[in-house]
């Protein structure tokens, strides 16, 4: 896929495949373009160039920030969203959607009052409503404490685990190492790198003199030798 | 979009306060604007010396007797009257501006009157004394004293011209004319005619008192066909000008039907524009813009969802104000269907502008913000009557108000409301105002997420 904005390329050719079932991780410094491409993987954007071979309808996505209505109630986001999405059945998806989510028990509360990691994992269970084959997650875990985070990527590698194609963009570069089964490394709109986390620590190492003594180390090394 | 719909209506439900000050205030705000338009200026204080005594307040026309005072009333009627006992009491309240003028009606006043009406002397006086510290009052007691003074000298004419009329039919027909307790049979210019002409008859051809009778019935004749015109002449100048009134423009809307067209017009503006352009808004800060037009609604739908929404909520409200206001004002029940229209063509109109302001503004705090400071101009300039400013201006301002809902609705409501035809223009002008906007909005859309 190829992305301006004027005279600015935000993705220049980049290309990536997800496998149902696994975790991809979008990895790269600030401006990067990991939001853009995830915007146009979603249908929100259009590539200059390039194409999406799933349809958008068969893509759930999931913003950085929750989106969802705070006055409105847990179940009633989510029968919102059902109704949206032309769920055959609206309050399955919404009970499925509740007990995936561990929500059943908040239910009833008004969507403002959740804590930071129930809001996401919430808005994560509304871009499931329509059980879509892959799901687009935009810095999932940001603004989570520690503790929330990990109930996070349970969550999430528990959808893994029932086959969905899980691509996310992330800061947090050691959960990509810890979750994805692969990384893409974007830097100035470039796809540099696409493999396992072990394969993107051997291409480090395989250079005389570096030495990474951890994923992140190798991560900051290998844009390093890229010129970035 | 009917869920969307139905998700905006929960969520105002959630939110009394706003609910409450969205219906509250514009409400308030339209009483204020019809009281305003509809009630004239309060009668002004003017303190009244009256020293003419009770019974010098007719005089003698002629043989009749004229109740000055009760040709007067109209000067009375129009103003406050406060009594005072001596002048130097009425400067003391002028000067203290307890009253705005004063009114001084001096006790021969009815004698001058008859004398002049005798033609024997300068026609009578009235004394006004002004408090100029507020020049707008000032002037309005000046019109307001001028204007009545007028009425009643209008009406002392038309009395006299009646009084006057009578003796001139009289001495052109004669009849019986009661004067000074008796009763006397007037011969009259008809009568003495008949009298010298069949005296004539009688006469010699030859005779040359003949010839000199001849002359008189001439004259007879002649008087008698003059002063029938004079009656009508004297009328004439009894009240010379008579006001034809005609519309030319406009439905004849009564002042209480207008006024509530104005108070409704209003409400109208206020909720649609805040509830339009800040539902949009809300969207994008609870950040499900981006995720609804992925497919799940389109933006013109969005955008025609917040629009009926505002639409649908204020016309509820403008419709239960109407059946308030038709408690103390009169207004056309069975014209209900045209309310309908007028509403609904009004609050889509009002609608695409809110859903403009929001898609513009991106926030609801800027797009309430905007919605807030428009309405009062667009209201004020939509008020503006032709004739209160020059004409270019005046061109101006009807530009700009076609450029926006407020005057077309307040046209199409007046014309629902006034028992008077020609809504189709103010609804169809409307259903341009709501395409344009909406289109502007959907443009605004593309750099809203």
């Amino acid at each position: 896929m190829v992305k301006r904005f004027g005279d600015r390329v935000a993705l220049r050719e980049v290309s990536l495949s997800a496998a149902p079932g696994k975790l991809l991780a979008i990895i790269g410094p600030n401006g990067a373009g990991k939001t853009t491409l995830l915007s146009i993987l979603a249908g929100i954007q259009s590539p200059d160039g390039g194409e999406v071979a799933s349809s958008p309808r068969r893509v759930g996505w999931v913003p950085q920030q929750p989106s969802l209505y705070g006055k409105l109630t847990v179940a009633e986001n989510l029968r919102l969203f059902a109704r949206l999405e032309r769920c055959a059945d609206p309050d399955a998806a919404v009970g499925r959607m509740l007990d995936l989510a561990d929500l059943r028990d908040r239910a009833g509360d008004m969507a403002s009052t959740l804590s930071g990691g129930n809001r996401q994992r919430l808005n994560i269970a509304i871009g499931l409503l329509a059980e879509p084959p892959a799901l687009l997650l935009d810095e999932p875990s940001a603004a989570l404490d520690p503790r929330q985070r990990e109930r996070l990527w349970e969550f999430i590698s528990a959808l893994a685990g029932r086959g969905t194609a899980v691509v996310f963009s992330t800061h947090n570069v050691a959960e990509a190492e810890r979750y994805a089964q692969q990384v893409v490394v974007l830097a100035d709109g470039e796809r540099l790198f696409a493999g396992s986390p072990a394969e993107l620590e051997r291409v480090v190492a395989d250079r005389p003199g570096s030495e990474a003594r951890d994923f992140e180390a190798a991560f900051v090394a290998f844009l390093r030798q890229r010129g970035h | 979009m009917r869920w969307l719909l139905a998700k905006d209506l929960r969520i105002l439900r959630r939110s009394p306060l706003l609910v409450a000050m969205l219906v509250l205030y514009p409400v308030v705000i339209a009483a204020l604007v019809g009281f305003a338009v509809t009630s004239g200026p309060s009668k002004p204080r003017v303190a009244v010396l009256n020293e003419v005594p009770p019974a010098a307040n007719s005089i003698d026309l002629g043989g009749q007797r004229v109740d000055v005072s009760q040709e007067a009333k109209a000067l009375f009627e129009s103003i406050q009257s406060v009594k005072v006992r001596s002048r130097a009491e009425a400067i003391r309240k002028v000067r203290s501006g307890e009253v705005l003028g004063a009114l001084i009606i001096p006790p021969d006043i009815t004698q001058d009157l008859e004398a002049a009406t005798a033609g024997g002397a300068m026609p009578p006086h009235v004394e006004v004394l002004y408090n100029a510290d507020d020049p707008a009052k000032q002037a309005f007691v000046q019109d307001t004293i001028k204007a009545r003074v007028q009425d009643a000298n209008a009406a002392l004419a038309k009395r006299f011209t009646k009084v006057a009329a009578g003796y001139i039919r009289l001495l052109a027909s004669g009849g019986r004319f009661s004067f000074v307790g008796g009763t006397f049979d007037i011969l009259g210019l008809a009568r003495a005619e008949a009298i010298l002409r069949a005296t004539a008859a009688r006469l010699p051809s030859t005779s040359p008192e003949l010839r000199r009778l001849r002359g008189v019935i001439e004259f007879a004749h002649l008087a008698r066909q003059n002063l029938g015109l004079a009656t009508g002449v004297l009328s004439a100048v009894g009240t010379p000008i008579h006001v034809d009134e005609k519309v030319v423009k406009g439905g004849k809307t009564p002042l209480g039907a207008f006024a509530a067209a104005v108070a409704v017009t209003v409400t109208l503006m206020f909720i649609t524009l805040l509830l339009a352009s800040g539902a949009l808004a809300l969207e994008r800060e609870e950040n499900a813009f981006r995720r609804l037009v992925r497919g799940l609604v389109s933006q013109t739908g969005l955008l025609v969802e917040k629009l009926g929404l505002a639409a649908i909520c204020s016309g509820v409200v403008a419709l239960l104000l109407l059946a308030g206001l038709s408690l103390f004002v009169s207004l056309p029940w069975s014209r209900v269907p045209l309310w309908i229209l007028g509403l609904a063509a009004g609050g889509a109109a009002f609608g695409a502008l809110g859903v403009a302001m929001g898609s513009l503004t991106r926030e609801v705090r800027a797009a309430s913000l905007l919605a807030f400071m428009a309405s009062l101009p667009l209201a004020v300039l939509g008020l503006v009557p032709s004739g209160a400013v020059s004409g270019g201006v005046y061109d101006a301002i009807r530009a700009v108000s076609a450029a926006f809902p407020f005057r077309p609705t307040l046209d199409a409501l007046q014309s629902a409301l006034g028992r008077s035809g020609g809504i189709v223009g103010p609804v169809l002008h409307l259903i341009v105002l709501t395409a344009a906007f909406t289109a502007l909005a959907r443009v605004a859309l593309r750099r809203f997420a």
